[in-house]
């Protein structure tokens, strides 16, 4: 209040300042300048000196945070495996149009024997016939020791024509579709990791085409990660309406007590929270037990509430809850009494007037809440991984095992693309709805 | 007046009437169910909403009232689902067998149902030699699995806390004043690790990292260094940082810096007797937000630290894939009693702060 | 300020206490394994005679196999790990990768009985970057006191109908399609010719459904014996060393069922540019020599790599069992088995996983 205050203040002054130095003659200050000019020059000199205030972090955030997750997505356009390892052929293949359904060219292909037997004897780490080998093979599954077996006699070919040598290893090479999947793998630039992660390909007409349903992965976890994350949050909502509600309705010190089981999970770390469900959860655990002993279930009829979506669901409700009361309350707190009595005093019933006056002015929270624990819950990772089982995994789980498993770093680096895309969206909105400095804890 | 108290009568008569429908029912279930231990539950989840309903106006109808104990008992069994998990590790941390749940004999209360071997298992996982009496202590310290991930937890968190608070102090500073300018696109710029999926930001540093030479005064990649996951968790807790550090200066007066300049003191004197004893308790509060960041912090590990620098966290991810026992519980349970700490500490912040700008006019 | 001061002061002391730690980091010799009962075997039949005969301290580091650390490490020029056991696909894929040493065949140490290494060791274990130690298998197990009738072959652990019971698998492709073929009827010998077939590989899916609803998904070596003993599972695949290791060291009544079973190497390999690479090519050749491989062989169930270790092989360490029936290559294990075809998986291990995870997600 006194910063809004102070700010109007200086405001109107400055204003009136400018008015006057418009109407008359500009005033001057003590050592001669205008004092238009002195004015525009002191808060010049103000701002700077915010701004630098701000400028080591910013600094730090941009080298740490922002040129890291740039190089990332670069990396799920950029992959040069195949320019590395044969440097010649990648621009010798160019000349080559795949469009007309003939087959590379003897040069073309004599520069590829070539380079593939020097590539053969390179071992440094990222221009191996292997790290090619690999690349293409993403494209075109199965082709991967194809490039290696030849290679391995790559130097025993001295001349052609070169298509028939190379049949004579593997029949393989006798398809066009295999060197037009070459031929786009040796530009550096490439959008078929973005395609991969969109469940997309190219076909054996170099087409673009969706992938067999059964080999569909991406769309589908993207999807049930943004159904669950949304389900997750309206049982979060569901949940934290009431308790915001009794918490701002309580008197202050009651409401601060009861305030404390609410920063306690908030506070306690996020694997100490899972591995509580884990033992609540179980088959063997406190909930089955319970229903067991009070006969709901029998022993043999435990029911399986962890290690699937179930399991995911029920421990991130629990984790993200604190993100949507905090800011109902702080909402909630600011809204008079009065005026729900003033509704029913006037006739209104109970739900009457909380659909009507009290529910509306409760949006702003709403809005800060849901966004908020919708954010937080797409990017989740930890959780589903410890608890999600086969079927309760999110999007983060894929991109961490393309990254941590199978290597495949730019399609990992085009699926996390992808989900910073849909959280920048959500982070957006956010904003707009919100206000990010409308952001507090406690 | 004498209406009133008919009204009174009226209201005592309910909640008698309440009172005597509570306690037939833990009865029945009492007799139904022969357990002592369920007994004690029904009544508290049926009971403390009664108990806790607070007078209702004169004219509240029984509709009134019957809903306001059912909107308590909904928000009982809300706390309860909140707190439960976290304090029922605490006494399956004592289980005497490796069990994630309560055994027959602990529902007894039998003393050998309970044991603290997950509490020694904590100091004796990793040991060379535990049952050695020749240099314990110097091959727990050095070795023990537990012991070195704690030490990894505190060491980083402790670097990531003093750079994270420093620079977002100085930002939150900056962001505050009036007249800064781009406050809204670099604050969403600085909160944004925390928006930004956990996993995206641990894949962009491990890429980053990787690399040789990034730094022109550090020649070495920074992956599997102490250095890496330091700036790592500083990143992650800088929104933590802004966001408590701007709160408090949002009720500041900034009048106080005028009056302070009018009074003849310099900028530094004017920040360090004036504004400096104002923010302190944000930026402690901040400070201790960014310290939990990085001390419950597992998905930067899990990409940028080798097995020397696991920590806490990251043990326990591992702990729960592959070998779940109950000395996770134990480090659980360690874990909450120091939530509890850190805690209490911003609470009591939180009261000096409102004390403080209480007496700021405005 | 205070502040700053307690701030700093406990910095600079976590500083001291972390540099006590760092400091046993060079010289030492890091070893990485999976973990469990096979590392143990290691330690007492490589570590141990090592350590005593060089001087040499070694470190010893679990992981879940996979070369993404190796990868990281060497591309980020900061290699930690000194020599890592690994499975034959991903030693394979790591070489080509230009990720591993290149070893010297010829350094390698003669056979007890004279031969030269390169004849000594079985056919198919030497690569230019790998040596093998061992022979492993994936088998399937039971707990015989639970299920005493148990299935007999591949087909029975498939069948939910006359084995009902929760069942444990890697989470994987890998072995799962090829144990999946032969539970359908294909022949060990054909398993590879008809999983390169789409019809072969929608054949093993198909396979797989039959039971998906009652799989427990494991990932570390070590869960599978645990998911036995807790009773989670009724029947288990799992590496045949592990679940031996429970019935003759800690007298579990697991039962190992041959049929079907997937044989597999697993190697030594230096990452390029190890840190005490000449150390870890002495403890390369140490290990892998005659009298060691014998040696490990008393401590788990997996067979030596050299023909001349055969002979060597007696009883199980602490018990009065003999370790030659109990190996994967014993004749009568293999009447039906398939060796794993790592070329076969070097060249559609992406392809298939993304349809074994897009199979597990419906």
């Amino acid at each position: 209040m006194g910063k809004k205050m102070s700010d109007t203040a200086v405001n109107n002054m400055g204003t009136q300042a400018q008015k006057l130095a418009a109407e008359n003659n500009p005033l001057i200050t003590a050592d001669g300048i205008p004092l238009k000019q002195k004015l525009a020059k002191t808060t010049r000199k103000m701002k700077m000196r915010a701004l630098l205030l701000t400028m080591p972090l910013v600094l730090f955030i941009i080298v740490s945070f922002v040129i890291p997750i740039g190089q990332m997505l670069h990396r799920g356009f950029y992959n040069p495996a195949v320019s590395n390892v044969m440097p010649n052929f990648s621009i010798a293949i160019k000349d080559w149009d795949e469009t007309t359904g003939e087959m590379p060219s003897d040069e073309i292909l004599k520069v590829f024997v070539e380079d593939l037997a020097l590539a053969r004897k390179n071992r440094e780490v990222g221009k191996t016939v292997g790290n090619m080998a690999t690349r293409i093979n993403y494209e075109l599954p199965g082709s991967r020791s194809l490039f290696t077996k030849t290679a391995r006699r790559a130097d025993k070919i001295t001349e052609g024509p070169y298509l028939d040598e190379l049949i004579a290893i593997d029949k393989k090479w006798d398809n066009h579709n295999l060197w037009r999947t070459v031929k786009r793998a040796s530009n550096d630039y490439t959008i078929s990791f973005f395609l991969a992660a969109l469940d997309l390909k190219y076909d054996e007409n170099g087409e673009i085409s969706r992938a067999d349903p059964l080999y569909q992965i991406y769309v589908p976890i993207l999807m049930k990660t943004l159904m669950l994350s949304a389900l997750i949050t309206f049982l979060c909502f569901l949940i934290a309406y009431p308790v915001s509600y009794l918490l701002s309705t309580l008197p202050l010190r009651t409401s601060n007590l009861l305030m404390i089981l609410v920063l306690l999970p908030f506070w306690t770390s996020l694997l100490v929270r899972t591995s509580a469900w884990i033992a609540m959860l179980q088959t063997e655990g406190i909930i089955n037990d319970i229903m067991v002993y009070l006969g709901i279930i029998g022993d043999d009829g435990r029911i399986q509430m962890i290690y699937n979506q179930t399991g995911t669901v029920i421990s991130m409700v629990h984790i993200l809850l604190p993100f949507m009361i905090l800011p109902l309350y702080s909402v909630m707190k600011t809204i008079p009494p009065s005026y729900m009595r003033a509704a029913k005093s006037m006739g209104a019933t109970n739900s009457y007037a909380f659909r009507k006056v009290y529910f509306p002015q409760t949006i702003p929270g709403i809005a800060a809440g849901t966004l908020l624990v919708f954010i937080l819950a797409i990017g989740y990772y930890i959780t589903p991984a410890l608890v999600g089982g086969s079927d309760g995994i999110f999007i983060s789980n894929l991109i961490a095992d393309h990254i941590r498993k199978t290597l495949n770093w730019s399609l990992g680096s085009a699926l996390a693309a992808i989900l910073l895309v849909v959280v920048l969206i959500f982070y957006w909105m956010y904003n707009r709805l919100v206000g990010v400095d409308k952001l507090k804890f406690g | 007046m004498s209406a009133q108290i008919i009204l009174t009568d009226e209201q005592k008569y309910h909640t008698n009437l309440g009172l005597a429908a509570l306690v037939a029912s833990t009865v029945l279930f009492a007799i139904f169910t022969g357990s002592i231990a369920g007994t004690i539950g029904f009544f508290l989840i049926f009971g403390i909403p009664f108990f806790a309903m607070n007078r209702l106006p004169a004219y509240a109808t029984i509709k009134d009232k019957v809903s306001k104990y059912i909107f308590m008992t909904i928000c009982t069994l809300i706390f309860i689902f909140l707190i439960t998990p976290i304090l029922i590790i605490i006494p399956l941390s004592f289980n005497a067998e490796p069990y994630f749940t309560f055994t027959e004999g602990m529902l007894n209360l039998e003393a050998n149902a309970y044991s603290n071997r997950w509490y020694a298992d904590i100091f004796r996982f990793g040991m060379t030699d535990p049952d050695g009496t020749e240099n314990w202590w110097s091959d727990m310290w050095n070795n023990a699995t537990w012991v070195n991930a704690a030490r990894n937890s505190f060491f980083i968190a402790i670097c990531a806390t003093i750079l994270a608070t420093t620079f977002g102090t100085l930002a939150a500073l900056g962001l505050s004043r009036p007249e800064m300018p781009f406050r809204a696109q670099i604050t969403s710029l600085l909160i944004s690790p925390m928006i930004v999926p956990l996993v995206i930001t641990a894949t962009g540093m491990f890429f980053f990292f990787a690399q040789k030479g990034i730094f022109p005064f550090f020649p070495e990649s920074l992956a599997n260094t102490y250095t890496g996951l330091v700036l790592a968790h500083a990143t992650l807790g800088v929104p933590f940082v802004i966001i408590t550090v701007t709160a408090t200066l949002s009720g500041f007066d900034r009048s106080l810096i005028r009056a302070s300049q009018g009074m003849g003191a310099t900028g530094w004197t004017t920040f360090r007797r004036v504004i400096m004893p104002l923010i302190t308790p944000g930026m402690i509060s901040g400070a201790l937000f960014a310290f939990i960041t990085s001390f419950d912090e597992v998905v930067a590990v899990i990409f940028l630290a080798d097995v020397d620098q696991r920590t806490i966290p990251r043990q326990m991810f591992s702990g729960l894939r592959e070998q779940i026992s109950p000395t996770i519980l134990a480090v659980a349970t360690i874990l909450v009693l120091i939530s509890i700490a850190l805690l209490t500490t911003l609470e009591l912040l939180r009261r000096r702060s409102e004390r403080l700008r209480g007496l700021s006019p405005g | 300020m205070k502040l700053t001061k307690l701030l700093s002061g406990s910095a600079i002391g976590l500083a001291m206490i972390m540099s006590t730690t760092s400091a046993n980091a060079a010289g030492d010799l890091t070893v990485v394994s999976w973990g469990g009962a096979y590392t143990k075997s290691q330690v007492e039949a490589y570590h141990k005679p090592f350590i005593e005969k060089t001087g040499v301290n070694i470190k010893s580091e679990d992981y879940n196999g996979g070369i993404a650390e190796i990868k990281a490490q060497v591309e980020a020029g900061n290699v930690t790990w000194d020599i890592v056991d690994v499975e034959l696909s991903d030693a394979i894929r790591a070489c080509d990768e230009g990720l591993l040493e290149t070893i010297d065949h010829s350094t390698l140490p003669a056979g007890a009985n004279g031969k030269p290494a390169t004849e000594d060791f079985l056919p198919g274990t030497l690569y230019d970057c790998a040596v093998a130690n061992i022979v492993w298998s994936t088998i399937f197990a039971y707990d015989k006191s639970k299920t005493p009738n148990g299935p007999k072959t591949m087909a029975d652990f498939f069948d939910a109908a006359k084995f009902p019971g929760k069942r444990g698998l890697r989470k994987g492709a890998k072995v799962n399609l090829e144990f999946a073929l032969m539970a359908d009827g294909v022949a060990a010998k054909d398993v590879y010719d008809v999983l390169a077939t789409p019809e072969g590989v929608d054949r093993a899916f198909a396979k797989l459904d039959t039971i998906k609803g009652d799989v427990v998904w494991w990932e570390a070596g070590a869960q599978p014996p645990q998911m036995l003993a807790d009773g989670e599972v009724s029947y288990t695949t799992a590496y045949n060393g592990r679940i031996f290791n429970a019935v003759a060291g800690e007298g579990k009544p697991f039962e190992i069922v041959w049929d079907g079973q997937v044989w597999d190497l697993d190697l030594w390999v230096i990452p390029k540019g190890a840190k005490n690479k000449d150390t870890a090519l002495d403890f390369l050749k140490f290990s892998t020599s005659t009298e060691q491989l014998a040696a490990q062989a008393s401590y788990i169930s997996y067979g030596p790599a050299r023909a001349s270790s055969s002979p060597l092989v007696g009883k199980f360490h602490n018990a009065d069992i003999d370790m030659g029936p109990q190996m994967p290559t014993n004749p009568a294990n293999l009447t039906n088995a398939v060796q794993n075809n790592f070329e076969f998986w070097a060249d559609n291990a992406d392809q298939l996983n993304e349809r074994f995870n897009a199979w597990l997600a419906q």
